[in-house]
């Protein structure tokens, strides 16, 4: 009941903004959306004990493809976009989710950061994909229905906003059922899961490709949103800041990836602005304080006041 | 044919660099556990250091051989000076905690650096153009060759030599490895183990502002110069197998001729070559080349 509430609440804020906001706060609770719902999927993966240093593969492959439909295909629908991101990024976790399906810990966390960086290499190189500049996109109708020019983006930012409240309520339900259950088992002791007749290479293998979905799924909503695609997207350093992300909310709650790619994208905008030699110093220093004296996140915060209270 | 020896010259000057940066890395994590990813930063300050300092050096009309020496010194000092507040100040009470938080907790440390360098050099590119042109070039089929990438061969190789000497040969390089094999144990016989941590830190510290220091002469110092480096050295150790000294020393000569050739053949392809080396080496070896066998613990 209180899930059914947050979640209409959620999204008739996000739509009140998307409606009503001005431009630059639409543009940038869009990106939020975005890396929120990639965050998801590293929740999904953290819970299972594994750290990506690679979703910015997944986040570019469903940047790109959603870029490629507009600059190749001349399909200019942003539903048919959304679904293609998501959809490409799947095939692609579906592949590599055999091998990496297979490693843990720091080689889990090496190899996925290899995946992207290819990914990365053959974008910079290829001049048919415009290698470092990237090229534009363009949406101008959502599942067949033209929007008036200079709206795009407010539809987009609903259409972001049911994506990511669908995607979280999703994953809630599959973190707190049976399949989260065995997720954390495998973290906590992957032989005992195996002992009871369970597979943990299945658990992984299905957990990295849901990941690796709504990467594609965040990538093409960030495309959208920004309306360029660059390789930058697949850069380790961008994979790195879902990490951080991930580490600021804490895997508690499926709400917590949200608030805290809110959190990083304000205080990124304010240190661009006014701070902009020594942002990544704080951003440093925010992300020890958050491992040494929070390690569950900033989601512990609010938990530990409502028990309190 | 005639392509093959520059390909060869190419590839082993490139992975002398590699080896040189990925050595440290090796080190730090053979012994610490922690892959360390301010490694990268360690690099960019030994690069920045030995523009300072040689730069300073030539520009009192001291005998530019002497810039060689400078070098060093830099990155010395860097090994030294950063590496013993990092291990001090943070590392030190982070010990036992999971591989992958140490990984972020480096991560962090990383970020807080590249700011650090941008507060102190500025974010103008340095230029340190004399010590790569005074040994001047020679003649490599018909193709000018600079003597400064013979000197880079060398350092690596003599590096690499004196880091196997002390491991295998001297009564410090057994302590290390007696800490390496169990940590509890070296204590109980009472190796001061929380002073080899430092030492191998500062050690893996000063191997990685070697590598900047001597990349310095041959590029423009820019900020974000350790960000790829970072990831390259890990691709280098992965391959080598994690901790392992012949690992990375091999994983470096085989992602450095596999590049080299192909930027030679197939230019656009360049970056994706190292990758796919290290996923290729990874499906057959999941543990990379040298890695000890770990059993299985329930």
């Amino acid at each position: 009941m209180k899930l059914a509430l947050a979640s209409v609440v959620s999204l008739a804020a996000l739509i009140g903004v998307s409606l009503f906001a001005p431009q630059w706060i639409v543009f940038m609770v869009m990106l939020v959306l975005a890396k929120g719902v990639v965050v998801l999927g590293l929740l999904v993966l953290m819970r299972t004990g594994l750290v990506s240093f690679g979703q910015g593969l997944y986040f570019g492959v469903g940047a790109y493809a959603a870029a490629l439909l507009s600059h190749h295909w001349h399909i200019s629908d942003a539903g048919v976009m959304l679904i293609a991101g998501a959809a490409a990024a799947a095939v692609v976790a579906a592949l590599l989710g055999v091998l990496l399906a297979g490693y843990r810990e720091i080689f889990f966390a090496m190899l996925s950061l290899a995946f992207s960086m290819i990914l990365y290499g053959l974008l910079v190189k290829s001049a048919a994909l415009g290698s470092t500049d990237g090229f534009n996109l363009h949406a101008r109708t959502f599942f067949g229905i033209a929007i008036a020019p200079g709206y795009e983006r407010r539809v987009f930012l609903a259409a972001g906003a049911v994506c990511a409240i669908v995607a979280a309520l999703l994953t809630h339900r599959l973190i707190s059922g049976y399949w989260g259950q065995l997720a954390t088992a495998v973290r906590d002791n992957e032989l005992r899961v195996s002992y009871l007749g369970a597979s943990p290479y299945r658990v992984v293998y299905i957990n990295y490709l849901i990941a690796g979905t709504l990467a594609g799924l965040g990538g093409a909503l960030a495309a959208l949103a920004v309306g360029h695609v660059d390789p930058e997207t697949a850069y380790w350093t961008t994979s790195g800041e879902f990490v951080f992300i991930a580490i600021l909310g804490g895997t508690q709650s499926v709400a917590a990836p949200f608030f805290a790619a809110a959190i990083f994208e304000v205080l990124r905008t304010l240190g661009n602005q006014y701070a902009p030699n020594v942002w990544q110093l704080s951003l440093g220093l925010g992300m020890l304080a958050i491992i040494m004296f929070l390690p569950g996140g900033l989601w512990t915060i609010a938990r530990k006041r409502r028990r309190s209270a | 044919m005639n392509a093959l020896l520059p390909i060869a010259f190419d590839g082993v000057a490139y992975a002398s660099w590699l080896f040189l940066v990925s050595a440290g890395l090796t080190l730090i994590y053979g012994v610490m556990r922690i892959l360390n990813v301010a490694h990268g930063s360690l690099y960019a300050l030994g690069a920045y250091a030995a523009c300072s300092l040689a730069g300073a050096w030539l520009a009192n009309q001291l005998p530019a051989a002497g810039s060689f020496a400078m070098l060093l010194l830099a990155s010395v000092l860097v090994g030294c000076i950063a590496g013993t507040l990092l291990e001090r100040g943070l590392l030190q009470w982070m010990y036992g905690r999971d591989e992958v938080v140490l990984v972020l907790i480096t991560y962090a440390v990383f970020l807080i650096m590249e700011d650090v360098i941008k507060v102190i050099w500025g974010v103008d590119s340095l230029l340190l153009p004399e010590p790569y042109a005074l040994p001047g070039s020679f003649s490599l089929g018909g193709l000018p060759y600079p003597v400064y990438n013979l000197l880079l061969i060398g350092l690596a190789l003599v590096t690499g030599l004196a880091l196997a000497w002390v491991l295998n040969r001297t009564r410090q390089g057994k302590m290390l490895l007696a800490v390496i094999h169990d940590r509890e144990m070296s204590m109980a016989v009472g190796i001061n183990v929380s002073r080899v941590y430092l030492a191998t830190f500062v050690v893996g510290a000063t191997l990685a502002a070697l590598g900047g220091a001597f990349t310095a002469p041959t590029v423009a110092v820019t900020p974000g110069i350790g960000v790829e480096v970072i990831v390259l050295a890990f691709a280098v150790v992965v391959i080598g197998g994690l901790g392992s000294l012949g690992g990375a020393a091999l994983g470096a000569l085989l992602v450095g001729l596999v590049r080299s050739a192909t930027v030679h053949y197939w230019p656009e392809a360049e970056l994706f070559s190292i990758y796919a080396v290290m996923a290729i080496v990874l499906i057959a070896r999941p543990k990379g080349l040298f890695a000890a066998q770990e059993a299985r613990k329930i």
